[in-house]
């Protein structure tokens, strides 16, 4: 079954079009990864379906598990198991990482329904995770992202994503900024949570992250359509010849 | 409960109110003629049962009032105030009598408090946390007063203070904000009718918390509640007030004088979580708020640390203060106002350095969303003797949408060039990214709004006794609800 099923869709920010007819399936279980030149609108294609505010569906739909996404609120998109780690996770001064945690964790479940938990239960629940991510009880404690490195932030974004245990996760250009030891703990953060029910959209610039998370598919975006489709290779050609020669022969 | 109240609350909670207090308790009351002249000087003076000097020390503010004007230099705006057209003083019938104790006070000020989330009954109460309820003009119930005594505690409304301990009241009323010292604070010195007077013997360190709550509940009165706090040599005691008012079209005034001093070695902690009815999304109603607070680090080594978290009220006028008058003492200013709709605050402190090694911290956080106005205010002043006087300010304005205003108006004087005076400043804005990053986290946005703006005020929520720490950050929330989006 097709878990995300994205149908001509054409997204405006401030009235210009930026993606112009995206057709993509990601069946459950399935990386898929989107590649493409700075511009081409990838980031745009994450934003829309996390529902930010300013980006438009002018037409087509996205549908989650058969629900069009379009008009929900990007909270109400967390709670259905929608989540995105950002490229520039963002600092909240005098907010700490747990506190934000548990905030967000109560939330999604109140919305969906289910009990909150308690302070110390989130706390055993988010040290579980924290510690293959490397992710120490200072940072914990730290007010969220707020004078973190690089790799700290995009740690704590999969200890987000492990921890609210998502249906579709969009990692957005989740390898920039890292040096190749911090990639190799985010890939590995990330592949632990390859699961039969879960689907991943992994977005980057370059092919060096799908060495360590590997897709079944990889798409390239180009002016705000998908130029061309294929397996792991295509990433390989792209990295070989450059996106210019790869867009031109699609 | 009445039905008049029944039906209020049902009102409020269908259109939405964020208010959760603006109830009226329905009681009988009585009130002294509308006016303020000698015969509501007299009728007050009598309806205490207070002696011929306090009386005296009434009339004579009145005389100075009547040559006084009233202030304008605030950054507030409102039409004129005719003190003629409202009632000074207004006191629950039932309470005619004085309940010695509990049982004895009406069950609907019991109930009214309760509905306030204060029960009044010992067993009840938060452990550790003593209250005074000051209900329109007078105080209704006092608890835990027999345990406070033990420890040699006076924890009792002023009324009965003037009664019954004189002279420490002659000693020290007045020292710290004189008759004479503002419009408001001598109108006050007139009309006050209500408060708590605490007295901490030496080398005590108070036992409880100590709190009051105060409430307005009658139409057309103004509440001119009176706080004294001493703390004798090498003493310690923390008190906290809380405050709310129905909600009503015509605003009401609140004008209040709190005199704190502190001897050697002594601290005092003053917290205030004012959450008096704001007025309605259009301006309408609210409470103005003006009120003079000052401490005075009397002896050496003394330290008074006031917070505040100002929520409610129309308009907020208020500068708690510090005079750093003994060698070595502290004063600190922990501030947050937050104003929204049409609110508007000036606030902020003063820091008066007189003694040797005095050191000040100000940390104010002004929060203005909707189409409100909010000022800081404050003066740090090293005179001539205060070597190696210290101060720190941190001022930090958050605005929230684009017709708010934040204000930072700042005064510095030093007069000994070994002073230190430090002063930072910074505003911002909730940024869409923030916001955009708790939202897609699942954080629904009224609570984003709300967690966010409690980060930013962290360092002043930590200076909260614990107990009510959980309370203010709701507060936070509360008062924020409707600002974005």
């Amino acid at each position: 079954m097709n878990l995300l099923e994205i149908d001509n869709l054409h997204v405006s920010i401030d009235g210009k079009e930026i993606l112009k007819g995206i057709t993509l399936s990601i069946p459950e279980g399935e990386v898929h990864a989107i590649m493409g030149p700075n511009g081409s609108g990838k980031s745009t294609l994450s934003y829309a379906l996390a529902g930010r505010a300013g980006y438009e569906v002018t037409r087509g739909r996205m549908l989650y598990r058969g629900e069009d996404l379009t008009g929900l609120s990007p909270d109400r998109r967390a709670a259905l198991g929608v989540f995105l780690a950002l490229q520039y996770p963002v600092e909240i001064p005098g907010v700490t990482t747990i506190t934000f945690l548990k905030t967000a964790l109560n939330a999604q479940r109140r919305a969906r329904g289910e009990s909150e938990m308690d302070a110390m239960q989130v706390l055993r629940r988010v040290r579980k995770k924290a510690h293959a991510l490397n992710v120490s009880e200072d940072m914990l404690k730290r007010p969220l992202n707020a004078g973190f490195s690089g790799g700290e932030k995009k740690r704590m974004e999969i200890l987000q994503m492990s921890l609210f245990e998502p249906k579709l996760a969009i990692l957005d250009e989740t390898d920039s900024g890292l040096d190749i030891d911090a990639l190799k703990l985010v890939a590995s953060g990330v592949n632990a949570q390859r699961a039969a029910d879960r689907a991943m959209l992994v977005i980057t610039h370059y092919q060096r992250l799908l060495d360590y998370i590997v897709p079944d598919r990889v798409h390239v975006l180009a002016q705000g359509r998908i130029v061309t489709s294929g397996g792991p290779d295509l990433a390989r050609e792209l990295e070989l010849r450059g996106y210019g020669a790869v867009v031109e022969a699609a | 409960m009445s039905a008049k109240v029944e039906t209020a609350e049902r009102v409020a909670d269908l259109s939405g109110d964020k208010y959760k207090y603006g109830f009226v308790t329905d009681i009988e009351m009585e009130r002294g003629a509308k006016g303020l002249n000698e015969a509501a000087v007299r009728f007050i003076s009598s309806r205490k049962q207070e002696p011929e000097w306090m009386l005296e020390w009434r009339l004579s503010a009145l005389q100075r009032w009547r040559q006084m004007t009233e202030p304008k230099w605030a950054r507030v705006h409102y039409p004129p105030i005719d003190y003629d057209d409202a009632y000074y003083y207004a006191a629950p019938k039932s309470q005619d009598s004085r309940p010695k104790n509990l049982d004895d006070v009406d069950p609907k000020l019991l109930d009214t408090y309760r509905k306030l989330g204060i029960p009044l009954s010992e067993q009840k109460l938060l452990a550790g946390v003593a209250v005074d309820a000051v209900f329109d003009s007078v105080s209704v119930a006092t608890t835990f007063k027999a345990k406070l005594n033990e420890a040699g505690v006076i924890f009792c409304p002023i009324s009965e203070a003037i009664r019954e301990h004189p002279d420490l009241v002659r000693k020290y009323l007045g020292t710290v904000v004189p008759v004479t010292d503002n419009f408001f604070a001598t109108m006050n010195s007139a009309v006050f009718s209500d408060g708590t007077f605490v007295y901490v013997p030496k080398g005590v360190r108070c036992p409880m918390e100590l709190s009051t709550y105060f409430r307005i509940n009658a139409s057309e009165t103004g509440q001119f509640e009176r706080t004294l706090i001493i703390a004798d040599e090498n003493s310690h005691v923390s008190y906290l007030e809380g405050c709310t008012a129905p909600k009503r079209d015509e605003h009401q005034l609140h004008a209040a004088v709190v005199e704190l001093i502190a001897l050697d070695g002594a601290e005092i902690k003053y917290s205030t979580v004012q959450n008096w009815y704001p007025g309605d999304e259009q301006g309408k109603g609210g409470i103005y708020n003006f009120v003079t607070k000052r401490g005075d680090c009397r002896g050496k080594r003394s330290k008074i640390s006031w917070t505040q978290v100002e929520t409610g009220s129309a308009i907020t006028w208020k500068y708690p203060s510090c005079i750093l008058r003994g060698d070595d003492s502290v004063g600190e200013f922990y501030s947050i106002a937050i104003t929204n709709h049409f609110q508007q605050a000036d606030t902020g402190t003063k820091m008066l350095h007189l003694g040797r090694n005095t050191r000040s911290r100000i940390v104010s956080k002004g929060i203005s969303a909707g189409k409100a106005q909010n000022t800081y205010r404050g003066l740090v002043s090293v005179h001539a003797r205060a070597d190696n006087a210290r101060n720190h300010t941190q001022c930090d304005s958050l605005l929230i949408g684009a017709d708010c205003g934040a204000h930072t108006v700042p005064y510095i004087e030093s007069r000994n060039p070994s002073a230190k005076i430090e002063h930072e400043a910074t505003t911002s804005k909730i940024s869409d990214d923030q916001l955009f990053y708790a939202l897609a986290r699942g954080i629904p946005q009224e609570e984003a709004v709300a967690l966010i703006v409690n980060g930013f005020c962290r360092e002043v929520l930590q200076q909260l006794p614990m107990e009510f720490a959980v309370e203010a950050q709701k507060l936070v929330g509360i008062s924020l609800e409707g600002s974005v989006g």
